[in-house]
C-alpha cells in the first residue's frame, strides 16, 4: 500500500507520456515535471504569503486578512456565503498586481529594467529542479547537485543588479549595491555550513546525501544530521545565512522599507514588484528545501512505525515546519543595521563554519569508533564547536554592549 | 551537433557585442551571458563539474568584481569613448589583435583533429575527480591556492588605506 503511495505520481506521470507519439515522449516527460513543480510551488506560494499574514497577524495580537471569500459567480445557481477564513486572498492579490498599472521611469533602462524580475523568478526556480522531494522524487537526478543548486542561486545577485542600475536611480542602485555586499557575505557561511555533510557522506548528490540519513537508532532515534554536533552547528549558521540570504527579517536589509524606500525595488510596480516577491519566497523555499535535505533527513520518516506515510508527504511537512520558522523569526526579531549584519558574517560565522568543516572532517575520519569510543567521538565533536563557539562570543562581545538610547 | 552550433553561435554573439557596445554595463552583462553560453557548452561536453564550476565562479563571482570595479572607478558616465585616441594606438592595437588573432588560428589549425575519439570520453564522477585532484594534482591544486590567496592579500594591502575620517 505505501509502495503505491510512493510511486504513484510517477504512475500517472507515465500514464500521461503514454499518450503521446514516441518522438514526443521525451519532451513531454520534462515538461510535465516542469508544469509540475511550477504550479505546484506556485500555490505554495500564494498559500505561504496568506500563512504569513495571518501567522505575523497572531504574533502581533491582530487577526490578519479574513475578509475574501468567494466571489459571486453567475454561472453558480449558490453563492458561498462562508468567507473561508481569508484563505482566497491571495488570488485577489494576484488580480490586484496583475491590473495594476506598470510604470517605467523614462530614464530607466528599458531593457534591464525589465529583464531584472524575468530573470530573478527564472533563476530562483532553477534550483527546484534538484531536489529530492521523495524516495523516488527527483525532477533531475545529478552527480553534482549540490554545486547546481549553489551555481543557480548565485545568479539572483546578477538580477538585483540589473535591477538596481536598469531602474537609473541613485538610490535603487545604492540599495542594489548594499544588497549585492549582503549576498556576497552570507554565500560563504551557506555554503560551508554544508560541505561538512558533503565530507561525511562523501558525495554532492542529493539523493545519496538523503538517503545516507536513513535508519534508526532502537526504532526512534533517526540518523539525521541535524542531531550530531557538527550538523547541529551547521544547521544554525545554515539557517541564519538563509535568512540573509532570501531578503528575509532581521536580514531584510535589502529592501528596508523604511529606511532604503525599498531598495532596488523603488521604482517597480505592478506585476513586476509581484515577480520580485514571488522571486523572494521561492528561493526561501528552495533553500528550505535544501535544508531540510541536508540536515533534517530529507524525505526519511522521523520514527519507523510512521514510514506508512509516503516520503513526499513527509518532505513536505518538513519543509513547512521550515517557513513557519522562518515567519516566526520574522514576527520576533528585529531587523540589524547594515555594519552589524557583515560583522556576524565575517567575524562570527566564516570562522564558525570553518571550524565546523574541521569538525565534520574529524567525523568523517572515525567512523568505526564505537563503544566507550564512541563517547568520545561525540564528545570531541561537541567540543570542537561549542568551546570556539564561546570563545568568539566572549571576544567580540566587549564594547557591543548593551546600547544605550540617550534620548528615549 | 546542432545544440554545439547554437551554443558556439550564441556565446560568439554575446561575446562580440559585449566589445562592440559602448555601454560599459550593457558590455558586462553580455560578457557574463558569453560566460554561461561556455558553460553551456562545458555541459553539452559532459563535463557537469566543471560547467557548475564556471558558472559558480564566473557568473557568480567574477562578474561581480568585474561591476563592482566598472561601478567603483567610472564616476558619471559608464559609455566608453567610441574615436580612436590616436592613430599610433589603433595601429598598435590592431598589430596586436592580428598577432595573437594568427597564433591562435595557427594553433587550432596545426593540432590534429580526430573526430572518431570524440566519441568514447569517459564519464568521471564527481568522486573521482575529486581523487584526481587530491591524489596527483593536489600540489598544482595547493600551489594555486596559495598564489590565489597571496593575490587577495596583496589587493587588501594596495586598497587599503587608514584614513581618520573613515572611521567613526
Amino acid at each position: 500500500m505505501s509502495d503505491f503511495l510512493e510511486v504513484i505520481p510517477l504512475v500517472v506521470r507515465d500514464w500521461i507520456v503514454e499518450l503521446f507519439p514516441t518522438p514526443l515522449q521525451w519532451l513531454v516527460h520534462h515538461l510535465l515535471t516542469i508544469a509540475v513543480i511550477l504550479t505546484f510551488f506556485g500555490l505554495f506560494f500564494a498559500f505561504t504569503t496568506i500563512a504569513e499574514r495571518k501567522l505575523l497577524g497572531r504574533l502581533q495580537n491582530r487577526l490578519g486578512p479574513n475578509r475574501a471569500g468567494v466571489p459571486k459567480l453567475s454561472i453558480l445557481p449558490f453563492h458561498l456565503k462562508h468567507k473561508l477564513w481569508g484563505l482566497t486572498q491571495p488570488f485577489a492579490d494576484a488580480v490586484k498586481a496583475l491590473t495594476k498599472e506598470d510604470v517605467i521611469p523614462d530614464a530607466a533602462d528599458k531593457v534591464l529594467h525589465f529583464l531584472a524580475p524575468v530573470c530573478i523568478v527564472a533563476f530562483s526556480l532553477l534550483g527546484f529542479a534538484v531536489l529530492p522531494f521523495g524516495r523516488a522524487l527527483i525532477p533531475v537526478e545529478l552527480d553534482a547537485a549540490l554545486l547546481y543548486f549553489f551555481a543557480a542561486g548565485t545568479a539572483t545577485e546578477l538580477a538585483i543588479f540589473m535591477a538596481g542600475w536598469g531602474s537609473r536611480n541613485k538610490y535603487s542602485l545604492l540599495a542594489a549595491m548594499r544588497a549585492l555586499a549582503q549576498l556576497i557575505s552570507y554565500e560563504l557561511p551557506l555554503i560551508l555550513s554544508v560541505v561538512p555533510a558533503v565530507l561525511v557522506v562523501g558525495t554532492l548528490s542529493l539523493r545519496e546525501i538523503a538517503e545516507a540519513q536513513g535508519g534508526w537508532i532502537f526504532g526512534f532515534l533517526p540518523h539525521w544530521h541535524v542531531f550530531t554536533p557538527w550538523g547541529f552547528a551547521g544547521f544554525i549558521i545554515f539557517l541564519i545565512a538563509a535568512l540573509a540570504e532570501s531578503n528575509r527579517s532581521p536580514f531584510d536589509l535589502p529592501e528596508a522599507e523604511s529606511e532604503l524606500i525599498a531598495g532596488h525595488l523603488t521604482e517597480y510596480s505592478g506585476f513586476k514588484y509581484a515577480l520580485f516577491f514571488m522571486a523572494e519566497y521561492f528561493g526561501l523555499t528552495a533553500l528550505s528545501g535544501l535544508g531540510v535535505t541536508i540536515f533534517l533527513g530529507g524525505w526519511q520518516a522521523p520514527f519507523a512505525f510512521l514510514e506508512f506515510i509516503p516520503s513526499y508527504l513527509w518532505f513536505m511537512l518538513k519543509l513547512a515546519g521550515m517557513i513557519v520558522f522562518f515567519i516566526w523569526v520574522r514576527g520576533t526579531l528585529l531587523r540589524l543595521r547594515i555594519d552589524q549584519l557583515t560583522r556576524l558574517s565575517w567575524q562570527f560565522l566564516v570562522p564558525l563554519a570553518l571550524i565546523n568543516l574541521v569538525n565534520g572532517a574529524f567525523w568523517a575520519l572515525t567512523p568505526g569508533w564505537s563503544g566507550p569510543m564512541l563517547a568520545v567521538r561525540w564528545a570531541v565533536s561537541a567540543a570542537l564547536i561549542v568551546i570556539p563557539f564561546l570563545l568568539l562570543a566572549r571576544r567580540l562581545n566587549p564594547g557591543r554592549g548593551p546600547r544605550t538610547y540617550r534620548y528615549a | 551537433m546542432i545544440a554545439l552550433a547554437i551554443i558556439a553561435l550564441l556565446t560568439f554573439a554575446a561575446a562580440i557585442s559585449a566589445f562592440v557596445l559602448r555601454n560599459l554595463i550593457h558590455s558586462v552583462l553580455l560578457l557574463v551571458g558569453a560566460w554561461a553560453g561556455i558553460a553551456a557548452f562545458y555541459l553539452w561536453a559532459g563535463a557537469e563539474f566543471v560547467a557548475f564550476a564556471q558558472v559558480l565562479v564566473y557568473v557568480g563571482a567574477v562578474s561581480m568584481v568585474v561591476l563592482f570595479a566598472v561601478l567603483l572607478t567610472r564616476q558619471g558616465a559608464t559609455t566608453a569613448p567610441v574615436e580612436f585616441d590616436s592613430l599610433k594606438r589603433g595601429v598598435f592595437g590592431f598589430v596586436v589583435a592580428g598577432g595573437v588573432g594568427g597564433l591562435l588560428v595557427g594553433a587550432i589549425l596545426g593540432s590534429p583533429l580526430d573526430v572518431h575519439t570524440a566519441a568514447t570520453n569517459p564519464a568521471v564522477s564527481v568522486k573521482e575527480l575529486g581523487h584526481l585532484l587530491m591524489g596527483p594534482h593536489a600540489a598544482a591544486l595547493l600551489i594555486v591556492g596559495v598564489l590565489l590567496t597571496v593575490a587577495l592579500l596583496g589587493a587588501m594591502v594596495i586598497a587599503a588605506s587608514d584614513k581618520p575620517e573613515d572611521t567613526p
